[in-house]
């Protein structure tokens, strides 16, 4: 009986009663924003607090957030200004460097990912491959950049091929690591079914390696970034990374503060964007 | 005159560390069709790598099997295995994942509406049909199983390979699927190998219980005929002399005269 009452009332929800319907969502709501965004905000501000009270003592060698706000105001509203050569808003120096990141990583991604299948599945390749990898992986991005000047001779595809095989290695290695980790199960279902190569690759292998190539794809794209900043310090052109180098050399530090907080959001996102997509991909494995 | 399906003198030697270790030996079993035939033996006693040999999932060092007179050299979809832990790929739905193995199996035979039929007439057959859509993760471990028999039966195999499909389900859960595939083995009439560590479910279902020594070098030790009418019913052979009878002759075998060995026992 209890039953048929509580769907009764549910039926005959008037309209003031849509309001009450809703209250539990709203309260959620408040709810998720007090537990997930405030702490946040909170410890920004106070994060900002000390650096405002830290550097605006007499003979501060750094600005306080309120100084770099004032100094960069006009780089802040209007980062779409173009007034030739390298005076150009911040935009066009962030979107210069993604589209050498967008360059350079897509190149990795394909290459990392067929040498990842490659490595995964010929023990052969594995043996042969693997430690020279390991002693490659190592070697810091910008130590590249010259022996990549000497081959390429042009500053941007120098800088390209720095971002391709920095992002490489991990993207190869977390490849290569899925394959390897596709339970034996799956590849009895295979050969019961008798599937071939080709079905084998698309239907089986690749949607079990999804989740680990994603893996190394957003750590490879977190090492791009940080290399096409480094990078750029030293071919100049625009790009974020020399605009950073720009402003030390003017001694414009607020505009340095400014253009690291832009490098970092752009970091986030990319890394954001890369897990989305994995997720979306490769979803099945979070549930 | 050979049976439909003849084991003949197999025998397993893997290379191991410690020099070769010897896993069976001297396997000889026929087996005729539409016979349900289940293994029962301890752990570490060799009987999924029996099951494998005759899967093709891996080759005999000695002898062979023969399947209609043809020996058995690689895995095909005329002997379906059903695997312990179910292994439907996740990445596919309920429906999809069985849909890949009638596409493969049947994809010449039938154009495509008949597989997608063929598809939900075998999910209906073990009552998933309401779960089309669903993803393996979604599912409990006992309709996960049954997506498993439904996948392997789509294939329309020669002889439906169990690898001991209910170990890892609670015992309501594997009394309702023990029933399903009873009731498929009746309407169906597919020959069956099932390995098992439940002496009730190997009494129950089969029509033979082969049971194994331990090993290493394990054979099989004894055949026992289940001569109990079917349709079977779980309750009223609870009471069946026949059905203690053949309850105590296994429990007998294996507790009293192959004890399993300490270190596994415990």
């Amino acid at each position: 009986m209890a039953v048929k009452t509580d769907v009764l009332s549910k039926a005959e929800l008037g309209g003031e009663s849509i309001l009450a319907a809703w209250m539990p969502r709203i309260a959620g709501g408040l709810r998720m924003f007090a537990a997930r965004v405030l702490p946040p905000v909170l410890f920004l501000l106070l994060l900002l607090a000390i650096w405002e009270v830290a550097c605006s003592q007499p003979g501060a060698s750094l600005p306080p957030p309120s100084t770099v706000i004032t100094d960069t105001w006009e780089l802040i509203i209007d980062p779409f200004f173009d007034k030739g050569n390298l005076d150009k808003g911040l935009f066009w120096h962030l979107a210069a460097s993604l589209k050498r990141v967008a360059v350079g990583f897509a190149l990795a991604a394909a290459a990392g990912i067929a040498l990842g299948v490659l490595i995964g599945q010929s023990t052969l390749a594995f043996r042969g491959l693997d430690p020279i990898f390991q002693v490659l992986r190592t070697v810091p991005p910008l130590a590249w950049l010259p022996l990549s000047l000497a081959a390429f001779r042009h500053a941007d595809p120098s800088a390209i091929f720095v971002i391709t095989i920095t992002a490489i290695w991990p993207i190869i290695l977390n490849t290569a690591v899925g394959i390897r980790n596709i339970p034996q199960d799956y590849r009895n279902v295979a050969r019961v079914l008798r599937l071939n190569g080709f079905e084998y690759f698309f239907k089986v292998m690749l949607p079990a390696t999804v989740p680990f190539m994603f893996t190394g794809l957003k750590i490879g794209i977190g090492l791009s970034w940080l290399a096409i900043v480094a990078a750029e310090m030293l071919i100049g052109g625009v790009g974020i990374g020399f605009f950073i180098w720009d402003a030390w050399n003017s001694s414009l530090i607020s505009e340095i503060i400014l253009a690291l907080i832009y490098v970092g959001l752009v970091g986030f996102m990319l890394d954001r964007l890369i897990s989305f997509i994995g997720n979306r991909v490769g979803g099945y494995a979070q549930q | 005159m050979s049976a439909y399906l003849s084991i003949e003198n197999v025998g397993m030697t893997f290379k191991g560390a410690n020099g070769p270790f010897i896993a069976l030996r001297d396997i000889e079993l026929q087996i005729d069709s539409g016979e349900f035939v289940a293994l029962i033996g301890h752990s570490g006693c060799g009987k999924s790598t029996l099951l494998n040999i005759v899967a093709g999932l891996i080759r005999a060092t000695t002898g062979g099997v023969l399947l209609q007179g043809k020996e058995v050299s690689d895995p095909g979809p005329d002997r379906a295995v059903v695997f312990q832990n179910h292994s439907l790929l996740p990445w596919l739905t309920v429906y999809d994942n069985v849909r890949l193995a009638v596409d493969k199996v049947h994809g010449k035979a039938k154009s495509s509406a008949q597989r997608d039929e063929w598809t939900r007439h075998n999910l209906a057959l073990v009552g998933m049909d309401h779960a089309l859509e669903k993803r393996p993760q979604e599912i409990s471990g006992g309709m996960k199983q049954r997506v498993g028999i439904a996948r392997a039966l789509a294939m329309e195999p020669k002889v439906l390979l169990l690898d001991e499909p209910f170990g890892a389900l609670d015992a309501l859960t594997r009394a309702t699927l023990q029933d399903t595939v009873m009731e498929l083995h009746a309407k169906l009439k597919n020959t069956v190998i099932m390995i098992t560590h439940d002496v009730d479910e190997a009494v129950l279902l089969s029509d033979r219980v082969v049971m194994m020594t331990n090993g290493p070098a394990a054979t099989i030790g004894e055949i026992l005929d289940v001569k109990l009418p079917r349709p079977r019913n779980r309750l009223a052979l609870a009471s069946d002399p026949e059905y203690t009878r053949c309850r105590q002759q296994i429990l007998e075998f294996l507790y009293a005269r192959h004890r399993a060995p300490a270190v596994q026992a415990a």
